[in-house]
């Protein structure tokens, strides 16, 4: 259990470096690079929310608010003040830790339902702010102008850069959050999930570890939501709207909320879903989307990375009938 | 008729009736939140769905088939409340591994359905239903009242009397706050928990209706309207305490009442931030809600 | 061996690269234009008349023998007035599908999210919404070179109303929006252009999208006793108001609508609360009060019944943001074909005089909008169950 398996990772990353190289040459998955820009930031934003509800079971229906914390302070200080776009990334980060702290300590001493309505209450408060504060963030309309990344002169300026930079940034943060699921942290995290009383009577300290896995989620969702601004050099408060954090635990649901695999699975299946797979549709997308949501929900309560399992069960059951 | 002065006090006064009949509304949504809550603990957010359907079916019945209204409101009930009875066959029961996450997930997904089918049948234009007694609005101490309001105020004192009576009253009443309390235990003696959880839903929905239908003569009605009601209706239902009537009522109405003044006397772009910021206030100061028990909250499940 | 099993392989490869390029290769004669609209969710009511009115006009074009003989296909995605759906669905059109040009987004703020890309990719783009930033770069103080758009702006229709305004002698209103894009605009225009016509705000209200009632609202306005009362907001709420407004015996201020308010349905659902309410419209909305000699009258005619027999719905002058667009566009693409660079040239030089459904279009270098407020809009007035031309 404690040892990190490494061959997926390696074949993880080979898969990272080569897709685009491979999408290049069959033009019907020409555009998928492009979609798998956003799946990588998405997955930055479900591996910390994996981390806070699948290990750390807490409920996060505000992560949307950090998203948009991250872009809108990225947003802000590079196109109105100018300043160094990686510098307002860290920035973005630290203002989304200290909400993440302010937010936090009163909140997570709720439970269930009422957690839930309390990051739910805190999205939709931080969606009005960017909505009202015209003068600041643009108000609905949105701001444009934000400039790109670019590196010691590298500009990531082109699809195929910036998909390999925001999967760098994945790729990093995915490789770091196993090992801290392996360590002594992680064993804690596992042990509140179980029982709170039981880890509280053998020294946890509680109410502390939720708070920092609910911070390391929101700076996570800031990363992502500065990664997000810079690609689209627009960004706009609907982004970061509550249907935004619900976008986000369907993703965990669906791939699977007890594994960071599942995170990162379930961000790409969401965003093929959503942005390209459903397009055949047209006006029955939504119903599709939905059925899809509940038969996940149904038949694979374990979400896809609980399909291995089925299916070495089934396998089982065949070999010991025959 | 020249047009009255009006004074600070007549202001003050409309922004409390405003406040009350919109907070209305969220009450009828919040006890529909806690009817199914109370037996199953599950938060259902397809219970906007609910309202939404009410509205539009009855539109079809009253204004397109047009039926008489004492025929079309009862059937509308009907209809929705079937609706209801296959969402929780459909969507709940099959559930194996029911966790609060799952759970929201899964009334997520009926709710997108729900939505995305109304969409293809009504299309995405809002439709209007006549208001039961008229438009002619009535005056009051320079305040203005919709007649519409007191059906909507009307029909909350009565879902809430038929409630309380029925669950504490009638033997399934009884039995379904039994499965609330104890399911094991409610099955060890008898009762048929997933008759009940099947009942819950089709309480909740049939409340959803009455709602539906009440507001729609006020606020129009279309598709998407939903998802909104939902949240308001889950903020009272917390801020009153998950699975206290009184409280729902009390959270409906303090959530209307804020909003309204928070939008007459500070800013109305952000009334609904003033409403959720009360809300989260008070959730840090009384985690179980204004009329919710913290014990009894510490033997729920979720 | 070796070498047959090479020859194998590489035919294998070969083939399916070969299957796989066919479908482009098969329609490449075609002159495709590309179309992004919020065909669904919350901004339906722009996208949904949008995306029913290209089709129209494009099965118009094709059954009149195409372009210059070859066939018009339209590919339309929905932006669902999602900003990051709508960046990849124009990047797809662009680079996947190889457009000529593309027409929409609907929204002012899925426009932004796409203009970088009009410029990145040297495509025209010719949107259907409204804020005047879509074309101007404020920051280079000049037009954006690959884009332009056919509604009118904001700044027309309040200065349409405000010229209205101070012809009835008021100059002291009430303000109420909706907090969506398309009410933060107008609220920024009706501000902005204040002082330039002598009017006075004295109150200014905002409620959200999915609001039952602006009572509140409307009876702290009234409590400020403006001169009129002017609305910014589409969708259920410009009815609630309407209503409220009538309900609270406030008749007796005039009130005026956005060009949001732009279909007869809206009449209809305020259920009498509309009459006497002021709104300034393009000549689309009302084709039928024109007079003969109006430049409009036949093109607006002409879409007004076609689209009421093809789709038996009312018309809304939304859709007609992308007969304009498209129309432009087939007029480029009958000129100089499918080179990007082309069409952009002829839409800025060689469109001058179009009649549109919204107005007559002049596009030149520093104006990529091409309209002027007193000819693309009408003030009317509710009268009965219709739209009455107001004096």
């Amino acid at each position: 259990m404690l040892r990190i398996r490494k061959l997926p990772i390696i074949i993880f990353a080979l898969f990272i470096i080569v897709f685009p190289l491979v999408s290049r040459l069959i033009p019907a998955i020409q555009n998928y690079p492009d979609l798998m820009i956003f799946a990588g930031i998405y997955s930055l934003i479900t591996i910390g929310l994996s981390l806070l509800m699948g290990y750390a079971g807490q409920i996060s229906l505000g992560q949307a608010a950090f998203y948009g914390i991250g872009a809108y302070v990225s947003a802000i200080l590079t196109a109105t003040y100018g300043l160094n776009p990686w510098f307002c990334m860290v920035i973005g980060m630290i203002v989304a830790a200290i909400v993440a702290v302010l937010v936090g300590v009163p909140s997570l001493k709720l439970k269930g339902h009422y957690l839930a309505m309390a990051t739910l209450a805190f999205g939709i408060i931080v969606f009005i702010i960017f909505n009202e504060e015209v003068e600041w963030t643009g108000g609905p309309d949105g701001m444009s102008g934000i400039p790109g990344l670019s590196l010691f002169g590298f500009a990531f300026d082109s699809v195929e850069k910036y998909y390999y930079l925001v999967w760098f940034f994945v790729f990093s943060v995915f490789v770091f959050t196993i090992n801290v699921i392996q360590s002594r942290t992680g064993r804690a995290l596992r042990a509140i999930h179980s029982s709170e009383a039981a880890s509280s009577a053998m020294g946890i300290n509680v109410s502390r570890f939720k708070v920092v896995v609910f911070v390391y989620s929101a700076i996570l969702a800031s990363l992502a939501g500065s990664l997000y601004a810079y690609y689209l050099n627009f960004i706009n408060p609907s982004t970061f709207d509550l249907f935004f954090s619900i976008k986000l635990l369907i993703m965990i649901a669906l791939g699977g909320m007890h594994d960071i695999w599942g995170a990162i699975i379930g961000a790409f299946l969401i965003t093929f879903l959503s942005f390209e797979w459903l397009h055949f549709f047209e006006e029955f997308e939504v119903i599709v989307y939905g059925v899809i949501l509940l038969l996940v929900i149904i038949f694979l309560p374990q979400g896809m990375v609980g399909i291995p399992k089925i299916l070495k069960g089934l396998f089982n059951k065949k070999v010991s009938n025959g | 008729m020249p047009m009255e002065k009006i004074t600070f006090a007549n202001q003050l006064l409309q922004y409390l009736i405003t406040g009350l009949t919109v907070g209305s509304t969220y009450a009828m949504v919040a006890i529909g939140f806690n009817i199914i809550y109370n037996v199953t603990e599950i938060i259902n957010l397809a219970q906007g769905e609910f309202v939404m359907l009410g509205g539009l079916v009855m539109v079809f019945l009253h204004v397109a088939a047009g039926l008489p209204i004492v025929l079309a409101f009862p059937l509308t009930v009907i209809i929705v409340t079937l609706v209801g009875m296959l969402l929780d066959r459909l969507a709940i029961r099959p559930i194996r591994q029911p966790s609060v996450l799952t759970l929201i997930i899964a009334t997520i997904a009926a709710s997108i359905i729900i939505k995305g089918i109304a969409m293809f049948i009504w299309g995405k234009d809002p439709f209007d239903l006549p208001a039961f007694s008229g438009r002619h609005p009535i005056h009051f101490l320079g305040a203005v009242i919709q007649p519409q309001y007191f059906w909507i105020i009307g029909f909350l004192i009565v879902i809430v009397i038929f409630l309380t009576l029925f669950f504490e009253k009638t033997i399934i009443g009884k039995a379904m706050s039994a499965c609330a309390d104890n399911p094991g235990a409610a099955s060890l003696v008898g009762i048929n928990v997933k008759r009940m959880i099947l009942l819950s839903f089709a309480l909740s929905a049939a409340i959803g209706a009455v709602a539906g239908i009440t507001i729609t003569p006020i606020s129009l009605m279309e598709y998407d309207r939903g998802a909104m009601l939902a949240i308001k209706g889950f903020g009272a239902v917390v801020l009153g305490g998950l699975g206290s009537f009184p409280g729902a009522i009390l959270g409906g109405l303090i959530l209307g009442t804020i909003e309204s003044f928070g939008a007459g006397l500070i800013h109305s772009g952000y009334k609904d931030a003033f409403a959720l910021i009360v809300l989260l206030g008070a959730l840090f100061l009384r985690p179980s809600g204004l009329l919710g028990s913290i014990e009894v909250s510490k033997f729920k499940r979720f | 061996m070796k070498t047959r099993k090479m020859a194998i392989i590489t035919t294998v490869c070969l083939f399916g690269f070969g299957l796989l390029l066919t479908p482009t290769m098969v329609f490449s004669e075609n002159l495709k234009v590309g179309a992004v609209f919020s065909v669904t969710g919350r901004t339906s009511f722009l996208g949904d008349p949008e995306k029913k009115t290209a089709e129209m006009v494009a099965e118009q074009i094709n059954n009149a023998g195409g372009i210059n003989g070859k066939k018009l296909e339209l590919i339309i995605y929905d932006t669902e007035g999602d900003a990051t759906k709508t960046n990849l669905a124009v990047k797809k059109l662009i680079t996947k599908d190889k457009v000529c040009a593309v027409i929409g987004p609907s929204l002012s703020g899925t426009s932004m999210a796409v203009v970088p890309l009009a410029e990145q990719y040297k495509t025209p783009l010719i949107s259907a919404a409204a804020s005047y930033k879509i074309t101007w770069d404020e920051k280079k103080n000049k037009s954006r070179h690959w884009v332009f758009k056919t509604p009118q702006t904001d700044t027309m229709a309040v200065e349409a109303i405000y010229t209205h305004l101070k012809k009835r002698g008021i100059n002291k209103i009430a303000i109420a929006s909706i907090t969506t894009g398309f009410g933060k605009s107008g609220h920024g225009e009706l501000v902005r252009l204040a002082s330039k016509y002598g009017i006075t705000i004295v109150e200014d209200e905002s409620y959200g999208p999915k609001d039952t009632d602006m009572t509140v609202q409307l009876t702290k306005i009234k409590g400020a006793a403006p001169g009129a009362i002017v609305n910014w907001s589409v969708g259920p709420t410009q009815v609630v108001i309407l209503r409220n407004w009538k309900d609270l015996g406030m008749t007796e201020i005039p009130f005026y609508q956005s060009h949001g308010f732009g279909s007869r349905k809206n009449i209809k659902l305020a259920a009498g609360a509309a009459e006497g309410v002021f709104a300034p419209l393009g000549a689309v909305n009302v084709a039928e009060l024109l007079p003969a000699s109006h430049p409009q009258k036949a093109v607006t005619m002409g879409y007004m019944k076609n689209y009421t027999a093809k789709y038996n719905e009312p018309l809304s002058s939304f859709g007609g943001h992308a007969w304009d667009a498209l129309h432009l566009v087939a007029k480029a693409l009958k000129a100089v074909g499918c080179d990007r660079a082309g069409i952009r040239d002829y839409l800025e030089n060689k469109t001058a005089g179009f009649v549109g459904q919204h107005g007559i279009f002049n596009f030149s270098t520093n104006d990529h909008i091409g309209l002027t407020f007193n000819e693309a809009f009408l003030m009317v007035v509710v009268k009965g169950d219709d739209w009455a031309l107001a004096k």
